[in-house]
């Protein structure tokens, strides 16, 4: 009864979400007050109806209803109960269930808190984000409906792929979701701007929050599947290239820069039809990496079973969102009004470089990740597009970006000085001079010369936004007291980005350090041997039988010593799932926040009496996840910014405020 | 500066941006491009000392652990022509006789040598190089559908 209320409640939701869409565009374009108003409550009915469509699911997988083919195909009776309530979006129609949760959760987000958006405005972004919902909702009731029967009910389901079944992926797809669906609010803004025919600081200004929070989860969201990556595929790698990382990689960078190109337009008015089009492309790509991952067109980790039908759904999907808005673009956007001018070196033609880098690294990604397809489609031969490609056109494209981005901070808006800004910075260039010094001592001869580059950049990163940071507050130039009121006093956007910037340079810290300088050691070990990697020595004391609750695991333990001194006791395990008749290997690692110890237990060699062993050390890995959670933080400081909550919606005093402004502004 | 010579900057700078773009993809894709053969095409294909993928199937009773321990040595089949493949190192968790894999390496005087074996993540999955290899060979059966008749008998 319950999943045919979910259904019911589903298909309502997909009306609802008909006439959220449908009679606001009219009345906004008929400027009818009420057929306006009608998209508000619709945007709340259809987020209630949705979340009780998720709940009747979520239910049917807590209480094992085996009568529902989506549990019997994707859960177990002796599952925990974590991964039961996970494993509703471990599965595609689950996951396409959480989409649709969250791009309710947004438009109704919109409904309750933009009370203060013009009205003709909130009624057409309301009625995008409704199409956009009237489209998924086709998308799952037609092709992936969750709530399918099965007659006779099996006794006991297939249980989740037990690689998913895993507390960092648990959460994962929820925070990479809430981005690539909190992308489609700048989405649905920009077309309802094309739409109106106007774009102005206050437009920026409603949708610079929904693109910081799209970007702080996403940024989570990627930073928790690298994390996954590393540690439970037992392979010590943190990002592969794989075509459905990329997937997530290209909106983030898109997304980046839009964060970046909305900022000109709040504060200068110019780079209008440039920003619309990014939050087009933006949303575009993340559709994209939603049919990438659900088509199971290209080989990868994450491809799951293939079916042809829904691949083409979200095709169809994406050619009428993308095509539809680009159109609507290329009439509306030669009608923009040019805003403020500003000379090449100045805070505007910074963020244009970021932009133009950013644009540069996401088409690069693009052709790396589509090349194979396109080929395939041609009939030319079948390739895979590897890291070394990456490696190639990637990295020279991010080091100038990562260069740029501590200058642009120190740069004023207008016009600005190159060398005086670079004058400033002379503490982060001596920071510079010092790590790379180091590393080439400590390292002896410091390894490749990308190892040092690497370093220099991070420290660069690092040390140069602080110094834009301490020299905002005036540290050191003036009494301390007088600099913490300062800082106190700094908007929360300047905090957030100081955060984001200086975790970046971590996050190249920890890349630079295990892609240089890991160390691993892979040999068949029996109990009693030991193996000694980047001055560890690691012995091994054999290996037990656990029984786990839907497994049964084989649990190495090997004692980590150093110059003779206990460091820890690692107990890796194998594990195999009876159900899916599949074997995971759970990697033990020991962490100093400096380096990780990482062991993994492989096969048992012919005779069965010892095993295959993985050792890796891997250097400053923590900081890659450290930073990128740094990095959410910074985005989401920025968020409680008090110009977002306050001031900001009022149309007619920016248009004051916009004009003939010379003073510098108070900076992002 | 006017509008129109910033236009044209931006208009610079964004084709200077693209091109650079495809200039640094067209260099790459020399020589990291890393195209995929069937044991049947590697019959006719010069493959010299270049890196490239193979698939099939790992040939039932050919998986041999060395002596050393931790090299593997094993055969890929498309069923008409088969490949010696060797690997050292640990192989993914659902590598099994009789299953789709994918290895990227080099030959080596006649044999494969694998650099990497490719994990899948769910057994159902059969990467689509594979598939299409071997329904080429005329030998695939669809394992979604072999899934979903499991599913239908319980």
């Amino acid at each position: 009864m319950i999943p045919e209320l979910g259904h019911y409640a589903l298909v309502l939701a997909l009306f609802v979400a008909l006439v959220q869409s449908v009679p606001p565009l009219v009345g906004a374009a008929t400027r009818n007050a009420a057929w306006m108003n009608v998209a508000v409550p619709a945007a709340i009915a259809q987020m209630l109806l949705v979340l009780l469509a998720y709940a009747a699911l979520t239910w049917a997988h807590v209480v094992s209803d085996f009568s529902v083919l989506n549990v019997v195909q994707n859960s177990h009776s002796a599952k925990p109960m974590l991964y039961k309530v996970s494993g509703v979006w471990g599965n595609h129609e689950g996951s396409m269930m959480l989409w649709i949760v969250m791009l309710t959760i947004f438009g109704a987000a919109v409904a309750l808190f933009g009370r203060n958006l013009p009205p003709t405005l909130k009624a057409r972004v309301l009625a995008v984000q409704g199409l956009i919902g009237v489209g998924f909702l086709l998308f799952i009731l037609i092709t992936s409906n969750p709530f399918i029967r099965v007659v006779p009910a099996p006794i006991d389901g297939n249980d989740l792929n037990p690689l998913l079944q895993d507390p960092g992926l648990a959460f994962h797809p929820p925070f990479l979701y809430a981005g690539y669906v909190g992308f489609s609010m700048a989405f649905s803004f920009a077309v309802a701007a094309l739409i109106e025919g106007r774009v102005d600081p206050a437009w920026a200004r409603w949708v610079r929050p929904w693109t910081l929070a799209a970007w702080s989860t996403l940024t989570m969201g990627i930073a928790m599947g690298s994390w996954w990556a590393y540690y439970e595929l037992g392979w010590g790698g943190w990002w592969y290239w794989d075509p459905v990382e990329n997937a997530s990689f290209m909106p983030w960078l898109a997304g980046t820069a839009l964060l970046h190109s909305a900022i000109v337009v709040e504060k200068r008015d110019a780079l209008k039809s440039w920003t619309i089009l990014l939050a087009i492309v933006t949303f575009s790509l993340s559709l994209m990496g939603t049919f990438l991952v659900r088509s199971g067109i290209l080989t990868s980790v994450h491809a799951f079973a293939v079916d042809p039908k829904r691949g083409i759904f979200i095709l169809v999907l994406l050619a009428i969102a993308t095509g539809g808005s680009l159109l609507l673009y290329s009439l509306r956007a030669p009608t923009l009004k040019a805003g403020g001018l500003f000379a090449p070196i100045s805070r505007e033609g910074a963020l244009v470089l970021n932009n133009l880098l950013l644009s540069t690294a996401t088409a690069t990604v693009f052709i790396g990740t589509l090349y194979p397809l396109f080929l395939d489609i041609m009939k030319l031969g079948k390739v895979s597009v590897g890291a070394p490609f990456f490696n190639a056109t990637f990295l020279p494209v991010a080091i100038p970006m990562v260069v740029a981005m501590v200058v642009g901070p120190f740069l004023s808006w207008k016009r600005a000085d190159l060398g005086a800004a670079l004058t400033r910075l002379w503490v982060a260039g001596v920071a510079v001079v010092i790590a790379v010094a180091v590393t080439a001592y400590v390292k002896a001869g410091g390894g490749p010369l990308l190892a040092l580059v690497g370093i220099g950049l991070a420290a660069w990163a690092f040390v140069g936004s602080l110094v834009e940071f301490a020299d905002r507050i005036a540290l050191f130039r003036t009494s301390f007291r007088n600099s913490w009121n300062r800082a106190v006093h700094l908007p929360r956007s300047a905090w957030g980005m100081t955060i984001a910037h200086a975790c970046l340079g971590l996050s190249i810290l920890g890349m630079t350090g295990t892609s240089a300088w890991q160390t691993e050691s892979i040999s068949a070990m029996k109990p009693g041997d030991r193996a000694s990697v980047a001055g560890y020595e690691f012995q091994f004391d054999g290996v037990g039988l656990v029984d786990g609750p839907n497994f049964k695991a084989e649990r190495g333990v090997f004692t980590v010593t150093k110059d003779g001194q206990r460091v820890a006791t690692l107990e890796p395990e194998r594990r195999s799932y009876s159900t899916t008749r599949m074997t995971t290997t759970e990697s033990a690692i020991h962490t100093t926040v400096f380096s990780d110890l990482y062991v993994a237990l492989g096969d048992p060699t012919q005779n069965g009496t010892a095993w295959i062993v993985r050792i890796y050390h891997h250097p400053l890995v923590p900081w890659i996840w450290i930073g990128g959670v740094g990095m959410m933080l910074g985005g989401l400081v920025s968020l409680t910014d008090r110009r977002f909550r306050i001031g900001a919606p009022e149309r007619r005093r920016m248009a004051g405020k916009t004009g003939g402004k010379s003073a510098p502004l108070p900076a992002e | 500066m006017t509008r129109k010579k910033r236009r044209l900057y931006m208009l610079g700078l964004a084709l200077l941006g693209l091109g650079s773009a495809t200039a640094l993809a067209l260099t790459a894709f020399q020589d990291n491009i890393v195209f995929f053969y069937s044991p049947s095409q590697l019959q006719t294909q010069q493959v010299g000392d270049r890196n490239f993928r193979l698939g099939g199937l790992v040939e039932e009773g050919s998986v041999q652990k060395q002596p050393d321990g931790v090299t593997t040595a094993f055969r890929v089949t498309d069923t008409a022509h088969t490949v010696d493949v060797r690997y050292r190192g640990q192989l993914p968790d659902l590598f099994r006789e009789g299953q789709g894999v994918v290895a990227e390496g080099r030959m080596t005087g006649g044999v494969f040598v694998a650099r990497e074996v490719l994990a899948k993540h769910d057994e159902n999955y059969m990467p689509p190089e594979v598939s299409e290899a071997l329904k080429q060979a005329g030998v695939y059966k669809n394992p979604a559908e072999s899934a979903t008749k499991t599913a239908k008998k319980e």
